[in-house]
């Protein structure tokens, strides 16, 4: 970016709520099923149907507000969001305009440079989701209703991000917390959580706003940086040049890196927002409140810090075994069987990740249970296998996921601890290499490592690594 | 000719096999197609006569519900299972309605027959019915005047004798104003005593369901059974519904308010005579008589029109081509689509109050019109509040004029507006009303007496045009 400007970013987001039912009727709010078979006459807007509100929509507001250090409206109201389209059965969206059930939250990031920074939430209010068009079956368009009438909450943002990379970030965060509530899963890709963008930018320094555009269409957190970040360029580039921005809504094109500007027609809109008569106000008194806040689950934050004291883990292994919530949970899961707490960070940002980056998998898939990665900790501190024995015995749990004392025990892998049997292997090695016997006694001591090597060879790496190094050097002294 | 009166006095001749409910409803389906002039069906349904002979088993079993046996006709706008539901509009000509209306399943579930679904104006926009895709409705007692609106249909089938009673709604007056046009009593409850579920929307805050019948018997047996709370309808309210069948027949003496805003310039002075004379019998007969003021009367008509258009604006927006509607054959574009089968399938007076209400709602012109129009309508029913501390009920007249001529207003949306000058008010502060058909004018048409109360107290309404009915109609049975 060019020194002499900084950007003003502000995010709208829209998170789908993992309700079973949808937001004013009866339907399942499910992904995937076929068209038009999660419809209802309400749903599906016919004549003299009349909307019921879902109480869960309104208790996920609440977390989230709670969750983003909100304030909680005691009353708020829903409103009609009049306009055409084929895939809004009602002609309008109902959704909150006047009084939405959160305001005057914040979130904090984390910069890469370390610095802290407080990013401001306008509001956060309730709404319905619309059907989908499918325009590629065939030459006429089709509607699919299944997802009309499934509940959003939209995230307003204050406009206090000063790059994409704090856009990037506050969006990961709230991303963070949406999934740690389990009120929404946070897929991007598959559009559970969508963003569109309000940028724009101004002399540093210069306390009026620049004129905004708004970007639309990122369908990842990454696209979400580099559209910002295409979108500022852009905007300076015209400044530079003399010219002036226009107020548009663009979209962003991830094949092209850069944003195009939308047919003006389609943003023409009047909304003609008034308060939804159907629906009696969103009363949320001190009881409910309490009773939901009550149900507020741990945040990341929050667990993070309790990772750190309690489990005396580095604050690097406690910032990514929270980064997302199954993770922590699978690490905490596997706490269950041992005590072991830095072995089990250490098994889980090494191989167990590993395996999910490769294979593509959720955690919750993850082919060992959590039980068994404890056990297998559990066989090296007590001295039954090595660590090296222990990488043996974790692809074959990949496959199996049984006991790995049974893998052990089924595979003759169990560490020899017996120390008449060390002691004769031990004194072949040396006979054998009567050389490094001399260089030993001559000082140079580091000999043992490549003595040692020769014993856990013979022994197929299953002698008790302490054993073979004491026995080793009682053997060696004993040559003096 | 009816032998009965009453709906128990129906169920007493079947009972003691003085009557046959296969004839009866036989009877009514003949007058429906000899009366066919009236129009005031748009529906008839012949499963009906089949259906009264299971309906008729079950009273001879003394296992039946408490309309068993009743002929009912329903307004055009309530929905009911696998019927047509059109509204009188050719946007819904070929549209049936998957669900049925709650009001309409309680009528059911007390073993009612459902003749058929009667005409109405457009979406129940109008005050003569002239404003149907499915022809006008005349009024029975002389077939040269309209019958009112918008449940004209409703109000005609009734005063003809063609249904034991008929349901309606009432945005504005549509039931009070026809029933009081065509002579027979009709009831507008309680914004949200009765389910509004299956009520095609003409504006939300407004819409009530509410019976027509011959008799406070049958007006306080229907209200009996569609009233109450229902999980579908989040504007329903769940207060008590008091036992009105037998209650309402307990006299007390009301005291009674006389708002003089509704009796001064504009009303027919054969009505306020009419009025005057009742209010003085009241007088004599005991009741407290006090004159009352109500300010704001005068804005009622100008905040009714633009509340009421600016919801039926957006309720009417799904009617757009797109699912159920009938679409305009022109082939077009997405935005020509939408337009052609607008205008093409929705009449004059629904356009007119769609353009109305999508401007009061516009940006610019939302706080002049619709937000003052919120604080208006809080004024009046502040009024209403006020005045209900003073007195149990308030009579006013129903219409200022008694049933106009076919067509002799359709040409003045304003003039025709006017005709609902008594009637919008209750609506606006949310409060139940009853039209009283009290006697005639010198031309033979019928004139209303209209009873108002406060939220939730039908029963005093009753009470009143139970005492009137019973001590002063006597001898005019319509």
């Amino acid at each position: 970016m060019n020194q002499k400007y900084e950007a003003v970013i502000g995010l709208e987001v829209h998170v789908q709520l993992l309700t079973k039912t949808k937001t004013f009727c009866g339907c399942r709010n499910k992904f995937g099923s076929p068209p038009n078979t999660n419809v209802c006459p309400v749903c599906m807007g016919h004549p003299g149907i009349l909307p019921v509100l879902n109480k869960k929509v309104v208790e996920f507001a609440v977390l989230l507000g709670l969750a983003t250090n909100c304030e909680i409206n005691k009353r708020s109201i829903f409103a009609r969001k009049n306009y055409f389209y084929p895939d809004l059965p009602k002609g309008w969206q109902t959704s909150q305009f006047e009084l939405p059930i959160c305001e005057h939250g914040f979130i904090d990031i984390v910069k890469s440079d370390g610095l802290e920074k407080r990013l401001g939430i306008t509001r956060i209010h309730m709404e319905e989701d619309a059907g989908k068009l499918i325009h590629d079956q065939g030459t006429d368009s089709l509607i699919d209703l299944n997802r009309c009438g499934t509940p959003l909450l939209e995230i307003v943002s204050e406009p206090d991000m000063r790059s994409a990379e704090e856009a990037y970030l506050y969006l990961v965060k709230l991303k963070q917390i949406v999934t740690y509530l389990g009120i929404c899963d946070g897929n991007m890709e598959e559009g559970s959580l969508r963003c569109d963008a309000n940028v724009s930018i101004r002399l540093k320094g210069e306390k009026k706003l620049g004129t905004k555009t708004e970007v639309k269409n990122m369908n990842s957190f990454r696209n979400v940086e580099k559209a910002i970040e295409a979108e500022i360029d852009r905007q300076i580039d015209i400044i530079e040049d003399g010219g002036k921005i226009i107020q548009q809504t663009l979209l962003w094109d991830a094949d092209s890196g850069d944003v195009k500007p939308m047919r003006s027609k389609e943003e023409s809109h009047d909304y003609r927002y008034f308060p939804e008569p159907d629906l009696m106000p969103v009363l949320v008194n001190d009881d409910w409140r309490k009773s939901i806040s009550e149900s507020l689950p741990e945040l990341p934050e929050h667990r993070k810090k309790r990772f750190i004291d309690k489990y005396k883990l580095p604050e690097y292994d406690a910032e990514l075994l929270t980064a997302e919530k199954p993770v922590a949970d699978f690490y905490e899961a596997v706490l269950n069987t041992t005590d072991d707490f830095k072995s089990a960070s250490n098994w889980i940002m090494g191989d167990v990740l590993k395996i999910i980056n490769e294979r593509k998998i959720k955690i919750e898939d993850f082919p060992v249970s959590p039980e068994n990665i404890g056990r297998l900790i559990n066989l090296i501190n007590e001295g039954l296998i090595s660590s090296k024995i222990a990488k043996e015995v974790f692809p074959v749990l990949l496959d199996e996921n049984k006991d790995p004392r049974t893998i052990v025990e089924e595979k003759s892998l169990l560490q020899i601890s017996d120390d008449s049997f060390i002691e004769e292997v031990v004194g072949n090695i040396l006979g054998n290499n009567m050389d490094q016997v001399k260089q030993y006694l001559d000082g140079k001591e580091k000999v043992i490592g490549f003595l040692v090597g020769q014993v856990m060879r013979e022994t197929k790496g299953k002698a008790n690594p302490a054993a073979v190094n004491k026995i080793l050097k009682e053997k060696l002294e004993a040559f003096r | 000719m009816l032998q009965y009166k009453t709906h128990s006095q129906k169920l007493n001749l079947i009972k003691n096999g003085k009557l046959s409910l296969t004839e009866n409803v036989e009877y009514f389906r003949d007058s429906i197609n000899k009366n066919a002039d009236l129009n005031a069906f748009n529906f008839v349904f012949e499963e009906v006569v089949e259906e009264s002979r299971k309906i008729e088993e079950k009273i001879h079993d003394g296992k039946y519900g408490k309309l068993a046996g009743m002929v009912i006709a329903v307004k055009d706008v309530l929905a009911l299972k696998d019927k047509p539901l059109t509204c009188s509009s050719n946007i819904l000509k070929k549209f049936k309605s998957i669900y049925t209306a709650t009001a309409v399943q309680k009528l059911l579930d007390e073993d009612a027959l459902i003749i058929g679904k009667t005409n109405c104006d457009e979406f129940a926009m109008g005050s003569s019915n002239e404003n149907s895709a499915r022809g006008v409705v005349k009024n029975p007692v002389n077939t040269e005047f309209v019958p009112g609106g918008s449940s004209g249909g409703s109000a005609a089938a009734v005063a003809a004798g063609l249904c034991d009673a008929s349901l309606g709604t009432d945005t504005g007056g549509s039931i009070r104003q026809p029933a009081s046009f065509c002579g027979i009593y009709g009831f507008k409850p309680t914004y949200g005593r009765v389910s509004r579920f299956g009520l095609t929307a003409f504006a939300s805050s407004f819409d009530t369901i509410g019976p027509f019948a011959r008799s406070v018997d049958d007006i306080s047996l229907l209200l009996q059974v569609i009233s109450g709370k229902d999980k579908y309808d989040s504007t329903s309210s769940d207060k008590e519904v008091p036992d009105f069948l037998s209650e309402y027949q307990n006299a007390t003496k009301l005291k009674i308010g006389l708002p003089q805003e509704f009796f001064s310039d504009g009303l027919d002075p054969e009505i306020r005579d009419i009025l005057y004379d009742y209010i003085s019998k009241l007088k004599t007969d005991g009741f407290e008589i006090i004159d009352i003021h109500l300010p704001h009367h005068e804005y009622s008509i100008a905040a009714y029109y633009i509340l009421t258009t600016a919801e039926a604006s957006t309720n009417l927006a799904r009617y757009d081509g797109v699912r159920y509607t009938t679409r305009s054959g022109k082939k077009d574009d997405l935005i020509n689509m939408y337009t052609n089968t607008r205008s093409e399938g929705f009449g004059d007076e629904v356009k007119r109050r769609i353009m109305l209400g999508t401007y009061v709602l516009s940006a610019g012109y939302y706080d002049a019109y619709y937000a003052k129009a919120q604080k208006v309508r809080r004024l009046i029913q502040k009024d209403f509040f006020d005045a209900f501390e003073k007195v149990d009920v308030i009579i006013t007249p129903t219409s200022p004029f008694t049933a106009f001529k076919l067509g002799e207003k359709t040409s003045d949306p304003l003039q025709m507006y006017l005709s609902d000058i008594y009637t919008t008010s209750a609506n606006l502060a949310g409060i139940p009303g009853i039209n009283v058909p009290v006697g005639s004018a010198g031309n033979g048409l019928p004139i209303g007496m209209q009873i108002l109360a406060n939220q939730f107290e039908e029963l005093k309404l009753l009470r009143l045009s139970s005492y009137i009915e019973s001590n002063y109609l006597k001898n005019e049975v319509v």
